[in-house]
């Protein structure tokens, strides 16, 4: 018994200690949101970001750390769209925090704030790793993150009003700069315009909407589902009578399967960073798309 | 704000302690059985009429009924998929009278085990047996079916309820518990029935587990699984590394205690947990459990050293004490392809009161005596994934007999210094986050001069709401 009352008196004094410094807590999902809660909130926040971009966001467990991290967060912000079924609930319950429950104010979920695609019609496991709201990959379209960037200072705001010019003023400048962003983005990737091209998982739906690409197939037989060799085959033969021009996976994906059909179809195979931190290039939002439409570009030389 | 959560933490204990759901006569059985019938006919209802709005869906939409199509088809050569969006279905909570249902997973397995010896008298040398620790029966046979149904109650309050259908068509509450998520600074109250948190893996369903079956010193220590019914609350620490600090006070009815006709609570448990990542790559969870339990009368026959089979009964305290380890590591914490769990808990128990030796008076020598036991164990066991789906794992048991001093009673029972050990492997093949195949090995030496060769062959397929990736 001596120990614990040991460590519940060390407990209680960081508890004491640790809350005062900090301004806004925010705990991200993945990434991205990590990299736009920073552009948005500056120094007014502190971000802890839950994965990384090696990481398969579908298959995350509850670790003790996420859970020490959620315990203290003022704001979640989730992609939404089940990506995070496998764990977020669980970690959210086991750290005791109301805070940031579904519903409260200190849960934000972008998927509510964008169109979604591939929203299945009909749900079945058969069908392999189905998100029954859509697609959750949203981040891979620019627009979606500008969409998702007003409602989250929005949201700011509303849990840090002392500081709501500050995030105001932050917003509209990330706003026009990542616009104006969106727009070169788009003239760079006008050859792109057409391009068929091959996808390992349905990861990039919203980056081929946004650049008007064709994907031709994907291969993975179904979401989540790791291919074989006959499915492979399939696609090969597919590909021999459609050519695409690539292959392009996400930096957390195993190279395997796209460099079995790169060689075979001689196509290029292209890794994208995905999400930030997803290549060295991508260290922030900025960074993460002009490092896509790079990698594309010369992927389709 | 403490005061009505206390009052609230109270009110939730008085309706556990009165809704003893245990003893389940045949009419309480006969009622459930009812219930689950209702249960589904009403789901089978809600499910055609759910069937029928998506056929009217689909007709209005032919790109969605479209890829519907193709879906259903997997063998399908890939088809040209083209840039349009698809047309999405409509995505508005449907209202009526299933919109609040709660989600529902449910859990099939199925077992093919192999024993060199006989199931029918296992027993662990010098381990006073809890009852229900054989593993499997011989041959084909399917395992505990579970299911489990969760929902937000209110907004202050969550509950879940697992009950699990055995193969021998008993229907039993594995968890039926409230969770009051309201409560603020990092508190949850938990209250009804649920397995404690003491150790690693006690609180997770055998679904979860590693190997077919529980580590040795859950079998000799706690009986296979401590279950609580009471009230458990947890503490997390607003530090940013993960410190969890936990007491339950529950019936005490579980081994090693029992019940024992007694008001107030039967048992207390405390625990700390604690954990946090190393780098991207590495993450770890540590704790230290304690539990207090008694017994009344808990009877088991063990073999006296004139090769009596002698019924025994002790009446007295019962201390467990647990340290447990867990290690992960993945590349970069992304587990898909490869990763290694390292996992050890160790267990000491010391148990005194009396024992009453010959206690149905079969043989007509009746007498109690002192009793003082000081056993411990430990296991270790290391899996490793080293291609997508696929895992390898072994697991090395070990338990101490210890020093049991059985008092007047000592001309009936000499002392044991055999220590039981066992080595299991086992390979399993994940398809995908719903399905598992394993097949395991295992040799056990429970008693001096005996060996157990065991084979367990074992599916376990999970359907419904998805389930949580505990740590």
């Amino acid at each position: 018994m001596k120990p614990i009352l040991q460590w519940s008196c060390a407990a209680a004094l960081l508890a004491v200690a640790a809350p005062a410094l900090a301004a806004l807590n925010i705990f991200a999902t993945v990434p991205e949101w990590g990299a736009l809660a920073e552009e948005l909130g500056g120094d007014k926040v502190k971000v802890y970001v839950a994965t990384n971009a090696l990481q398969d966001p579908h298959h995350v467990e509850a670790k003790p750390s996420l859970i020490a991290r959620a315990r203290t967060a003022d704001l979640v912000v989730a992609t939404g769209a089940e990506l995070e079924i496998g764990w977020l609930p669980l970690v959210t319950q086991q750290a005791g925090n109301p805070k940031i429950a579904p519903g409260k104010p200190g849960y934000f979920e972008a998927a509510a704030f964008v169109t979604m695609l591939e929203k299945p019609a009909r749900l079945d496991r058969a069908d392999g790793d189905v998100h029954p709201g859509g697609n959750p990959h949203i981040q891979t379209d620019p627009r979606n993150v500008l969409r998702v960037a007003a409602p989250l200072t929005a949201r700011l705001v509303e849990l840090d009003p002392a500081n709501a010019a500050y995030y105001q003023e932050r917003g509209k400048a990330f706003a026009e700069r990542f616009g104006i962003a969106i727009g070169n983005w788009e003239k760079l990737a006008t050859p792109l315009k057409g391009a068929p091209i091959v996808v390992q998982h349905k990861a990039f739906t919203y980056l081929i909407a946004w650049l008007g690409m064709n994907e031709v197939v994907a291969l993975e037989p179904k979401p989540g589902v790791d291919p074989t060799t006959a499915w492979l085959s399939e696609v090969l033969a597919l590909l021999q009578r459609q050519p695409a021009k690539m292959v392009i996976r996400a930096a957390y994906q195993s190279d395997r399967a796209s460099q079995w059909i790169a060689e075979r179809a001689k196509i290029n195979a292209v890794a994208l960073p995905f999400t930030v931190g997803g290549t060295p290039e991508a260290k922030d939002l900025f960074g993460l798309y002009d490092d896509t439409i790079a990698r594309l570009l010369k992927g389709a030389k | 704000m403490p005061s009505p959560l206390l009052a609230r933490s109270a009110l939730a204990l008085a309706l556990v302690m009165a809704a003893d759901v245990h003893a389940a006569t045949d009419a309480d059985l006969a009622e459930i059985r009812a219930q689950i019938r209702q249960l589904k006919e009403s789901y089978e209802a809600r499910i055609e009429a759910l069937e029928q709005r998506l056929q009217a869906a689909e007709a209005k939409s032919p790109v969605a009924a479209a890829s519907a199509t193709a879906a259903v088809v997997p063998t399908a050569v890939p088809t040209v998929a083209s840039t349009a969006v698809p047309t999405a279905a409509p995505h508005a909570p449907s209202g009526g009278i299933g919109a609040f249902n709660p989600a529902i997973s449910a859990v099939l397995q199925g077992t093919y085990a192999n024993f060199s010896q006989d199931p029918n008298h296992y027993a662990i040398s010098g381990f006073a047996p809890s009852g229900d620790i054989v593993p499997a029966k011989r041959g084909l046979s399917i395992a505990e079916s579970e299911l489990n149904l969760s929902a937000s109650v209110d907004d202050k309050f969550y509950g879940n309820l697992i009950f699990s259908l055995t193969p021998d068509n008993q229907v039993s509450v594995e968890e039926a518990y409230g969770l009051y998520t309201a409560a603020p600074y990092g508190i949850a109250p938990k209250f009804g029935r649920f397995l404690s948190s003491i150790g690693y893996l006690n609180d997770q369903h055998q679904h979860a587990w590693d190997f077919y079956d529980a580590p040795l010193v859950y079998q000799a220590f706690l009986g296979g699984q401590y279950q609580n019914n009471g009230l458990q609350v947890k503490w997390v620490a607003p530090t940013d590394v993960f410190l969890e600090l936990g007491a339950e006070i529950g019936s005490g009815e579980s081994f090693p205690g029992n019940s024992r006709n007694k008001n107030g609570t039967g048992n207390g448990i405390v625990y700390a947990h604690a954990g946090d990542d190393v780098d991207a790559s590495n993450s770890w969870r540590a704790g230290l459990s304690y539990l207090q339990t008694a017994a009344r009368d808990r009877e088991y026959s063990q073999l006296d050293l004139a090769g009596n089979d002698t019924q025994l009964a002790f009446t007295g305290k019962s201390k467990v004490a647990i340290a447990d380890f867990v290690w992960k590591w993945a590349p970069n914490g992304n587990a898909q392809e490869r990763n290694v769990k390292l996992q050890g808990e160790y267990f000491w128990r010391r148990e005194n009161g009396d024992l009453t030796y010959d206690a149905d008076g079969a043989l007509g020598l009746t007498q109690s005596g002192g009793y003082r036991s000081d056993q411990n164990g430990f296991y270790v066991q290391g899996v490793w994934q080293f291609m997508p789906a696929w895992r390898v794992g072994v697991r090395y048991d070990w338990l101490n007999p210890g020093s049991v001093d059985y008092g007047t009673n000592g001309a009936y029972f000499g002392s044991t210094s055999f220590n039981p050990q066992r080595t299991a492997v086992m390979l399993d093949w994940t398809p995908s986050e719903f399905s598992r195949f394993r097949v395991q090995f295992q040799q056990a030496k429970l008693r001096p001069d005996f060996t157990d060769n065991e084979i367990f062959v074992q599916y376990i397929l999970t359907l419904g709401a998805h389930g949580a990736h505990k740590f």
